[in-house]
Parts: C-alpha cells; sequence; structure tokens
C-alpha cells in the first residue's frame, strides 16, 4: 500500500511542476496582453521552485529541524541545501515580478493600452 | 499557426524533462555522504541551532544572503526609479472604490495579530521553521491590509527608508565585525548557547532579525509606491 502511494506521487510530483513550467511558458508565448505575460512568468517561477524541491526528497525523510530529544535523527532527514536555495530563487523572482509589474504600468501610462499588438512604435 | 509551432516546442521540451527527471528518481538517497551530512552534523554540534535550513543561509552560505538582500534592495530602487513623479499629493491614491465596513472594522482588529505574527516568525527563526524573508513578508502583508482598507492609512516614506539603510549597513557591520575578531568575513563570533535556546546560535538570531526588517520596509515602500502612482 505504501509502495503505490509512493509510485503515484513520484508521478504526481514532478508531472505537476513540469506541467506548471509548461503552462506559464505557453500563457508568456501566446498571450496578448501584458498581464497575463507577466502572471504566466510568474507561474514558470512556481514550477521550477517546486521542481527544485522535489529533488532532495528521501523516501521517508522528515523536515530538517531538530526538535529537543531528537539530536541525532539527521539520517532520517531530507536535504536541506535545495530548500535554502530555493529560498534565495523565491526572493529573485518576487523581485523580477516587481519590476515587470512597474514597467507595465508605465507602458500603460505612455500608449494607453495593453495589447501587444497595438504598441507598434518599434515595428518596421 | 503560431500556437502549433508553440504547442510543438513545449511538448518537446516537456518530453525532454520528463524523461530527464524519470530516469534520476524520486526519493532515492543518491550520494553516500554529500554536502548535506556534513551541515546536519555540523548545525548540532558546533552551532548548537535546531533549523538547518536558518544555518545554511545565514552561517554556511551568508554571503549569498548578502548577495540577496542587495538584489532586493535593487528591486525597490528600480520600481521607485521606474515608477517616478514629480509632484507628491498626500491624498491620490490609485484605488477605484472605497473599502467597504466589513474590511475596514475586520483590518483593525487583524492588523495587531498580523504583524505579531510576523515579528514572532523573524525572531523564532533558528528555532522552527520561518525566518527573516518570512516573517518580513508577513508583515508587509498587515500593511497592505491596513493601507487597502482605509483611506488615510499613512506610514512615513521616510521612516522606512532609514529602517531599510540602517538594517542593511548593521547586516555589513556585523560581517566586518567577524573581521576584527581575527576570522573571515560573515564569521559567528558570538558564544553559542545551548541547543533550542532563544539565544543561541551566535550572530544567528540578530542576523535573521535584521533582515526581516529590512524585508518588511522594503516590501512596505515597494506598494507604497505602487499605491501612489497615480497622476
Amino acid at each position: 500500500m505504501d509502495e503505490k502511494i509512493f509510485e503515484i506521487m513520484q508521478f504526481g510530483v514532478y508531472t505537476a511542476s513540469i506541467l506548471l513550467i509548461l503552462i506559464g511558458l505557453y500563457a508568456a508565448l501566446t498571450k496578448k496582453s501584458l498581464i497575463k505575460i507577466v502572471i504566466g512568468l510568474s507561474i514558470v517561477d512556481a514550477g521550477i521552485h517546486l521542481l527544485l524541491i522535489a529533488i532532495g526528497y528521501i523516501n521517508l525523510g522528515t523536515a530538517p529541524i531538530f526538535s529537543p530529544g531528537y539530536e541525532d535523527a539527521a539520517a532520517k532527514m531530507v536535504d536541506p541545501v535545495p530548500q535554502a536555495l530555493v529560498l534565495t530563487a523565491i526572493v529573485i523572482g518576487f523581485a523580477v515580478t516587481a519590476v515587470a509589474l512597474s514597467l507595465v504600468i508605465r507602458l500603460y501610462r505612455h500608449h494607453h493600452t495593453l495589447e501587444i499588438d497595438e504598441i507598434k512604435n518599434l515595428k518596421w | 499557426m503560431k500556437k502549433f509551432i508553440v504547442i510543438i516546442t513545449l511538448a518537446v521540451l516537456g518530453f525532454y524533462l520528463g524523461e530527464t527527471f524519470y530516469e534520476l528518481g524520486f526519493g532515492n538517497a543518491r550520494f553516500e555522504h554529500g554536502v548535506k551530512d556534513t551541515y546536519l552534523e555540523k548545525t548540532v554540534s558546533e552551532l548548537h541551532v535546531a533549523n538547518t535550513v536558518t544555518s545554511i543561509i545565514v552561517n554556511f552560505r551568508g554571503f549569498d544572503t548578502l548577495g540577496e538582500v542587495t538584489v532586493l534592495f535593487l528591486a525597490a530602487t528600480a520600481l521607485g526609479g521606474i515608477l517616478y513623479k514629480k509632484k507628491h499629493h498626500a491624498g491620490d491614491r490609485s484605488v477605484l472604490f472605497p473599502a467597504s465596513r466589513i474590511v475596514m472594522s475586520g483590518s483593525k482588529l487583524l492588523f495587531p495579530a498580523v504583524i505579531l505574527l510576523g515579528v514572532y516568525i523573524f525572531v523564532h527563526g533558528h528555532l522552527s521553521p520561518g525566518g527573516g524573508f518570512q516573517g518580513g513578508t508577513i508583515v508587509a502583508t498587515g500593511f497592505l491590509l491596513m493601507l487597502l482598507a482605509y483611506d488615510d492609512f499613512t506610514v512615513s516614506h521616510h521612516v522606512l527608508s532609514y529602517v531599510e539603510s540602517f538594517a542593511g549597513i548593521f547586516f555589513v557591520l556585523f560581517g566586518l565585525a567577524g573581521f576584527c575578531n581575527g576570522g573571515t568575513f560573515l564569521e559567528n563570533f558570538m558564544p553559542v548557547g545551548t541547543m533550542n535556546d532563544l539565544f543561541s546560535g551566535g550572530i544567528i538570531p540578530i542576523v535573521y532579525i535584521l533582515v526581516g526588517f529590512k524585508v518588511a520596509a522594503e516590501l512596505t515602500g515597494l506598494i507604497y509606491t505602487v499605491l501612489h502612482e497615480k497622476d
């Protein structure tokens, strides 16, 4: 029973994160409204973070926090290094989204439209 | 036509990603003695800190945290520079209609509780899950709630910039103080107490409290800039 649940979970986590990356890329590539493009980039961020953390999982492992009385449980803990790297990645993803949204606000103020088909200054 | 090409490209990308991760496997320990074993062991024996992720972020890889704090600062500065206005009106907001009665009374009740939760999370970053970045974001959410509910709730922008700048400067000063005690930059030079105590871990709680203040002030300033940009 445990083995079957583990098999499903193995496919579930990787599939969900890869699907999130693909959906976000699809939104960033085909949508016409600027805010939808920024939302697509944010969804790609979420998928990548989930994928990075899923790599560090160890079967039947627990969170890497030492409770009082269990100081020698280091053999049963999941990998803490991807979690520390993903913390940095979340902050940087947020910073990129904030600056992208401020650029969208400036573009809207100048052209009074959010569709990228109508912002034609740089086209020939 | 363009959507067809995009779907084909994404299908190829998804196939190769899926194949790589299927071969990698889920949940098997791949190394006998990797980096994580050294970190997990040194966290208990040398640093006396309960949360391994905190000790990796602040102590073992503390220089990357300094870089990340710089990236946040650059993002807030870039946003303030892009949305530049020449005049500052006190009452101009880009909110379309005033908040309802429920939001106004509920946010007044919730605001101290949210601030307390955020401060609790970043003070206890080395004992339980959490830390400076998470707690600072929660405090900024509390300020966002009050800013959206009330028209006349203001936060002084100068106080926010001072708090943010001083928190960043003290972080670097703590790193330089590691030099003065004969070690490396950002070395843990204060005495480590017993584990699971509030004052354990040397400079780790102090640095994380400074990071919490900096992130909270930065995000509140960012929200304030975007909220007042209507010209």
